[in-house]
């Protein structure tokens, strides 16, 4: 069962797509998972045969739990087990990360020799370790091996808030799975009328969800999403010892170089403003590594790269804060293309999981809507959260005068345990001091 | 294209940034922003594909005139008068 996102505990598996015998393939969607702020479909990652489904349906399990055995090949399945470390029992649950784990399959392999420490890092990572090629001596599986794992993005799990694409077209052989039923009960549908995509052409979830979203289930799934926030910003508040920190920057140069720029720019390739924050953000923390990364464990784990979460709202509520990887590399125009394109999915279903948990810091923009200041709370495991308030004009002393500029107030919240004020005043600053020379963004 | 054609194409774009509400029920002289929650990428998407399904751009000095539907349906229906039939 893997983890996603911060708060996430257990996951219930709605739906098989798949049953033994069947012959799966890199990519291939075998199961639907019920979590708190969506339901998920969970991928496979290799080539094999299905050998056995461990979760029934309806189960709710903990994250960590092995959900299925795959072999990697049909001739595999029938020789004799190997080594007693494919049998691992459900691991324990992640504690204090929500790193992309989503290992749904154990291949057979022969006998590894794992040490507790490593094994018990896996367990964190939500890692099957009798998965992992060990690169250390004779084969044994390494912490490196393991940290490798929690970073390969081989496995996505696909996030499904809304309708989801349309379904394969089988012809339906009048099987329903249980959730399907009830979901279509629950619209007034009849599933026999249904084209079904499961296995055989069953009627799946996605099935009746495709035909029709009612007011109905999309509250019912905007109340579980607050849920999950709500716990996440719980742990937030009780884990993190926050430190804030603000300043009110002087924009009007910065808006006057982006309105001369966009005037000459037909309107689909405009820069938002915020993305000259995302910007400036980016390269402050390329230059700040120990407020880019995560804390877990008891230590700061720097992360290479800058992968910077956006909050994005839902217009149904909720939010979530997938992230732009490498925003320090891009350009301008990329990142606007990519913010468009997260904000795109993101409300309209289809962002991977691993965009959400690979995220080492988060910026969120209350628009010109919002208040003048925002001082949020840090997504765990990230260290930092910047929060942009209101565009506005302000009277302002030059030298010895008073004019009006418009002004943005950046309010910055930090991990104590990973920073101090002094590091975060001397980030925030670095970030100003891209975003007031806009051309070097 | 006349004031209910343009009229038309407004509410259908907006339909489809906001899809879970109903456009046509909107006060037309009300702040869209606030309406229909948009907010900056929402409203720079209006713009974008109401240009280009007209094809005309909007330039960034006139976006504030389509913040709201009224102000929107006089600003392209008088584009649209002054770039010919």
């Amino acid at each position: 069962m893997p983890a996603l996102g911060a708060g996430m505990e257990s996951g219930r598996v709605l739906e098989w797509h798949v049953r033994a015998g069947d012959v799966v393939h890199r990519g291939e969607i075998i199961a639907l998972v019920e979590t708190d702020k969506a339901n998920i479909e969970v991928e496979v990652f290799e080539d094999g045969v299905v050998e056995e489904l461990l979760v029934p349906e309806g189960a709710k399990v903990p994250v960590g739990t092995v959900l299925a055995r795959l072999t990697s090949t049909p001739e595999a399945r029938t020789a004799a087990p190997q080594a007693p470390d494919r049998a691992p029992a459900p691991l324990p649950p992640p504690t204090a990360t929500s790193e992309p784990a989503a290992v749904v399959s154990d291949v057979a392999v022969h006998s590894r020799v794992v040490s507790p420490l490593v094994r018990r890092l896996a367990g964190q990572r939500g890692i099957d370790v009798t998965h992992l090629a060990g690169t250390g001596p004779g084969g044994v599986v390494t912490r490196h091996d393991v940290e490798a794992a929690a970073t390969d993005r081989a496995t996505s799990v696909r996030t499904v808030l809304a309708a989801p694409e349309a379904p394969r077209t089988v012809r339906a052989a009048g099987r329903a799975s249980p959730y399907a039923r009830r979901l279509a009960a629950e619209h007034g549908l009849d599933p026999a009328a249904l084209t079904g995509s499961g296995p055989d052409g069953a009627v799946v979830a996605r099935d009746v969800l495709a035909a029709k979203v009612t007011p109905a289930s999309v509250e019912g799934s905007a109340e579980a999403m607050r849920q999950a926030i709500a716990r996440a910003m719980e742990r937030s508040n009780r884990e993190i010892p926050h430190y804030h920190l603000g300043e009110t920057v002087d924009v009007d140069a910065t808006l006057a170089w982006l309105e001369e720029s966009n005037a000459q720019r037909p309107a689909n390739a405009r820069l938002l403003p915020a993305v000259l924050v995302l910007k400036a953000t980016a390269l402050a923390l390329r230059d700040h590594p120990d407020l880019n990364g995560h804390w877990i464990d008891g230590a700061f784990r720097p992360v290479a790269g800058v992968h910077l979460g956006v909050a994005i709202n839902l217009r149904r509520g909720g939010l979530l804060a997938p992230a732009i990887r490498h925003a320090d590399e891009r350009s301008l125009d990329d990142l606007m293309g990519a913010l468009r394109d997260l904000v795109e999915r993101t409300r309209s279903g289809g962002l991977l999981g691993s965009e959400i948990a690979d995220a080492t810091f988060t910026v969120s923009n209350l628009g010109d809507r919002g208040a003048e200041s925002l001082q949020g709370l840090i997504t765990p495991p990230q260290v930092g959260y910047l929060g942009v308030g209101r565009i506005t004009p302000r009277p302002w002393a030059v030298d010895s005068t008073v004019v009006v500029r418009r002004t943005v107030y950046l309010g910055l919240a930090a991990d104590h345990r990973a920073s101090d004020g002094h590091r975060g005043g001397r980030f925030l600053s670095a970030i100003i001091s891209h975003l007031t020379r806009p051309e070097t963004l | 294209m006349n004031e209910h054609d343009v009229r038309a194409l407004v509410l259908e774009v907006l339909t489809g940034i906001a899809p879970e509400t109903d456009p046509a029920a909107v006060d037309p002289g009300a702040d869209l922003r606030d309406e229909l929650d948009l907010d900056s990428m929402d409203e720079l998407n209006l713009i974008t594909r109401i240009g280009e399904r007209l094809g005309i751009d909007i330039p960034e000095r006139d976006a504030a005139r389509l913040r709201t539907i009224e102000g929107a349906v006089d600003y392209l229906t008088s584009r649209l008068a002054s770039t010919g039939p």
